[in-house]
């Protein structure tokens, strides 16, 4: 490929092998030997980033197969199984949800430091034009990857984006019908889906290959966008470039790992923690924040064709970007008009991201029908016009004169970007919080035992939660993802083996059938789930009015709400996510006897003041001295709510003490990890600098 | 890979790299952990394999069942008078795995026999009240097993294996 290298292994074994075929030769030269810039950033450092996430993403992933089921049926409480029965199970599914976001990060970032640095002209077209490939088959994989879990934000963005294919003149539904197996999106869909979504990063993995490949023939591109010329314009790759890669993954593991360990459900969507419903739409469906900016376009444009090859072409029009931007200059650092027309389009894209997140009503939509037309005209009028126009400053004269002007200056600029971006960032992930923004009135903020990243829950508190959903809750909800033996685990009420059984035996449980054929009861035994007080969900529906109570194992995860733009910001620092805990308890003390004036709640529903519409069918469950506790916490409804709340908590995620705890330790250890990278880094490149 | 000067202590410069690779190699391995250790069997598989009771009142005396716990299949035999009898009479020394009915059944419950149907040279399920031995026969491969199970001939190496148990009363067992 590239590289000076004569290289012979000197044991006699891999001499051999050499001969036969030349694999240690050819790994010397591209990536011991290979010449790279000296003059490199550190945002040339998500190259590697991004390979790092492709294995993440395949190892967790694969192992994560081992206990998923892709049937309609299964699918959704495989997931469960895998959160709290797998061992580690929490640990590959929190790794991989997040994992995906961060690939997605990095590829934005990446991509960004293309654009800035002219890395996609003349000759590395066909490298630039592989890694558009590489981002479609990314976003064809994550979109396949999050319909898997099979809940309602599952359902119903697959029903949306299949039905895209719709639009195509003449053959739309026939192939939108092709996509489904069916006539709707179902388990053909699924099995489909879960077939492709394991085989497209092996896909990926290929044109990885062949982007490096491309890379290697033309070399790295640098920040001064001028070619190597000397030898004493370039380092080997080992160790200069390794060690340099190896501290900014480290450093991105950081960011990974406050993600995994801390904001596990930061950058999802409550609505997924509900299992797919054909027969009823989520008030706002709205994609991962990696596709906002592609939703603003397509819903910008009111034809559904046009809306369609809007978005599509959104990405197409960057292949022709060598062609659009026909600049001699490379480094947008030489290019002060391309300069700031490049940040403004920075900008757009993370607003148009946020506009994608927000209702399609009012200033939102014009806001994006402009955007989106800046968009297409950075790259249809701008990038040409400019080619034309633009007086470029003067280069520097080589790489190695370009490092020496610049000594002492390099770290300034990097810092500022890196805190904008992740702002930027942050907003941009946060801003798919908006979408539900405060609609109805915002439930108090109550202080919970579980909250913060040393929270652990109240022993007490998930005792008394369980009597009072024992005693009161259990007549018309169901805890089916709660097995008896989870009450002596650690981190939940702390139980003994011997109090679970006798717990368990309390209940009678429906097995069978027996050598008779018939279904019997018998005493329930540690290994059971809590029983559902109804045998299906017409009954359920028929003894409430029509309207059948929640399973309550997930409520809390699945109630959070979004709150709106700045606090989403604030909230990704201090880690505040007891949104739904807040929720649960203000709807249960949030009963009214007369509800305001003016407002009138129909026969049969109850008015309380947190419930979206106002009208709920459940009547108040809870009041003042309905249960008593043995260990004399007082019989009031806020000690009820704020118990029961806690205990169902622990029900939608016991293992938070366990996350938080190792988190910790991740921590600790990447932070004194990447302190002794960068010194060692500091130490290599000393050599040099 | 050149060093500037190396007057000064070269051995600040090992320590340095020693640690960052110490530190990378217990990373990996602490890592590496949890994608190992997912394989191990989960909480639910391990609820599902807890010890189950058996009644044995309806097992009449010549008479087996077949019950499974953590999937294997297990023999519960009622032996009669005769087969107690004829697996006491056999010299210990002389069998191909050398164990007493004594030691394979439990004191006051000698009429009842528990062994797993596993048959010990390749794992398929041997047939009851077959074989010369009046116990069990293997027809994958012709293994012989007595009415204590024991291999008496063919070419599995050991006994029938007898799965932890105990009476809960005469009539009851927890297996497991």
């Amino acid at each position: 490929m590239s590289g000076p290298s004569d290289y012979q292994p000197s044991h006699p074994v891999l001499k051999w092998i050499e001969r036969r075929l030349p694999i240690f030769g050819f790994m010397h030269s591209s990536f011991v030997a290979y010449p790279t810039p000296r003059n490199l950033n550190y945002w040339w450092t998500f190259g590697a980033i991004l390979s790092f996430m492709l294995a993440v993403q395949i190892v967790t992933g694969v192992v994560l197969a081992m206990h998923y089921t892709p049937n309609a049926d299964l699918a959704f409480h495989s997931v469960e199984g895998i959160v709290r029965d797998v061992n580690y199970g929490w640990l590959l599914r929190n790794m991989h949800a997040a994992g995906a976001s961060m690939f997605f990060f990095a590829v934005y970032v990446h991509m960004f430091r293309g654009l800035y640095y002219g890395s996609y002209k003349e000759p590395r077209e066909v490298l630039w034009i592989l890694g558009v490939i590489i981002y479609l088959l990314m976003m064809a994989t994550g979109f396949m990857g999050y319909v898997l879990p099979w809940g309602q934000m599952s359902f119903w963005g697959a029903t949306v984006i299949t039905n895209l294919f719709s639009a195509i003149p003449f053959f739309g539904d026939t192939i939108v019908t092709w996509l489904w197996g069916g006539y709707s999106v179902g388990n053909p869909t699924l099995n489909r889906f879960f077939s492709l979504h394991y085989l497209l990063p092996f896909v990926i993995a290929g044109v990885v290959v062949l982007h490096v490949w491309a890379l290697h023939v033309a070399g790295q591109n640098n920040p001064a966008g001028v070619e190597p010329k000397t030898e004493k314009d370039t380092v080997p790759f080992t160790p200069y470039a390794t060690i340099k890669d190896m501290f900014g993954v480290t450093c991105f593991a950081i960011l990974f790992a406050w993600f995994i360990f801390y904001m596990p459900n930061y950058l999802g969507d409550a609505d997924n923690y509900i299992p797919a419903n054909p027969g009823v739409t989520p008030a706002h469906i709205v994609p991962e924040w990696y596709y906002l900016p592609f939703y603003a376009i397509l819903r910008s444009i009111p034809n559904k064709l046009a809306g369609v090859v809007a978005m599509f072409s959104s990405i197409l029009v960057l292949v022709f970007l060598p062609w659009l931007d026909s600049a001699k200059t490379r480094s947008c650092r030489y290019r002060p008009l391309a300069k700031q027309f490049f940040w403004i389009f920075v900008v757009v894209c993370i607003l148009l991201g946020y506009l994608g997140a927000q209702p399609p009503e009012g200033v939102y939509v014009v806001a994006a029908r402009v955007l989106t037309v800046y968009y297409f005209a950075y790259f249809l009028i701008l990038m040409p016009l400019l080619s034309r126009i633009e007086r470029p400053r003067p280069v520097p004269n080589s790489i190695a004169d370009d490092v020496l002007a610049r000594t002492g200056s390099k770290a300034t600029p990097m810092v500022s970007t890196v805190i904008a971006l992740v702002v930027g960032g942050a907003l941009l992930a946060g801003s798919v919080q908006n979408a539900r923004a405060a609609e109805e009135t915002t439930p108090p903020r109550n202080q919970w035992s579980f909250a913060g990243p040393f929270g652990k829950y109240d022993r007490g508190a998930l005792q008394r939660g369980l009597k009072i959903y024992k005693e009161v809750c259990s007549n018309c909800h169901a805890l089916s993802y709660v097995a008896f033996r989870n009450l002596a685990d650690p981190g939940g009420p702390g139980y003994s083996q011997a109090q679970v059984a006798a717990l368990a035996a309390e209940y009678k449980i429906k097995d069978g059938p027996n050598d008779q054929g018939d279904m019997f009861e018998r005493p329930g035994r540690p290994a059971d789930y809590f029983p559902s007080p109804f045998p299906n969900e017409q009954a359920a529906r028929a003894a409430n009015g029509g309207a059948a109570p929640p399973d309550l194992s997930l409520i809390t995860k699945a109630r959070s709400y979004e709150r709106g733009f700045p606090w989403f910001i604030f909230d990704f620092f201090t880690q505040y996510q007891e949104q739904g805990p807040d929720y649960v308890a203000a709807i249960l003390q949030g009963f009214e006897e007369n509800p305001p004036a003016g407002v009138t709640i129909p026969e049969g529903s109850y008015y309380n003041k947190y419930f979206p519409g106002h009208a709920i069918k459940m009547p108040p469950p809870l009041s003042d001295g309905q249960v008593t506790f043995d260990d004399g916490s007082p019989a009031t409804l806020p000690q009820y709510a704020k118990d029961v709340t806690t205990f169902l908590m622990w029900a939608a995620e016991p293992h938070m003490e366990a996350r938080k705890h190792l988190g910790m330790q991740v921590f600790v250890f990447l932070i004194i990890f990447a302190g002794l990278m960068y010194f060692t880094k500091k130490k290599v490149w000393s050599a040099v600098h | 890979m050149t060093t500037a000067s190396s007057a000064d202590n070269p051995t600040r410069r090992d320590f340095l790299f020693v640690a960052t690779g110490a530190a990378a190699a217990v990373g990996t391995v602490l890592t590496a952990w949890p994608f190992i250790h997912q394989m191990n069997p989960d909480a639910s598989t391990i609820a599902a394999g807890a010890p189950i009771e058996v009644d044995l009142t309806p097992i009449a005396e010549g008479q087996d069942i077949k019950v499974f716990w953590r999937g294997k299949p297990i023999y519960i035999s009622h032996r009669t008078q005769k087969q107690i009898e004829e697996a006491r009479s056999v010299p210990v020394a002389t069998l191909p795995d050398p164990q007493s009915d004594e030691s394979r059944v439990k004191s006051g419950h000698e009429q009842w026999l528990v062994v797993i149907g596993i048959c010990t040279h390749l794992g398929c399920i041997p047939i009851a009240h077959e074989g010369n031995y009046d116990g069990f026969f293997c027809p994958c491969h012709g293994s012989q097993y007595d009415s204590s199970g024991r291999i008496r001939q063919g070419p599995a190496p050991a006994n029938l294996v007898v799965p932890p148990y105990q009476f809960v009363s005469d009539s009851k067992i927890q297996i497991g």
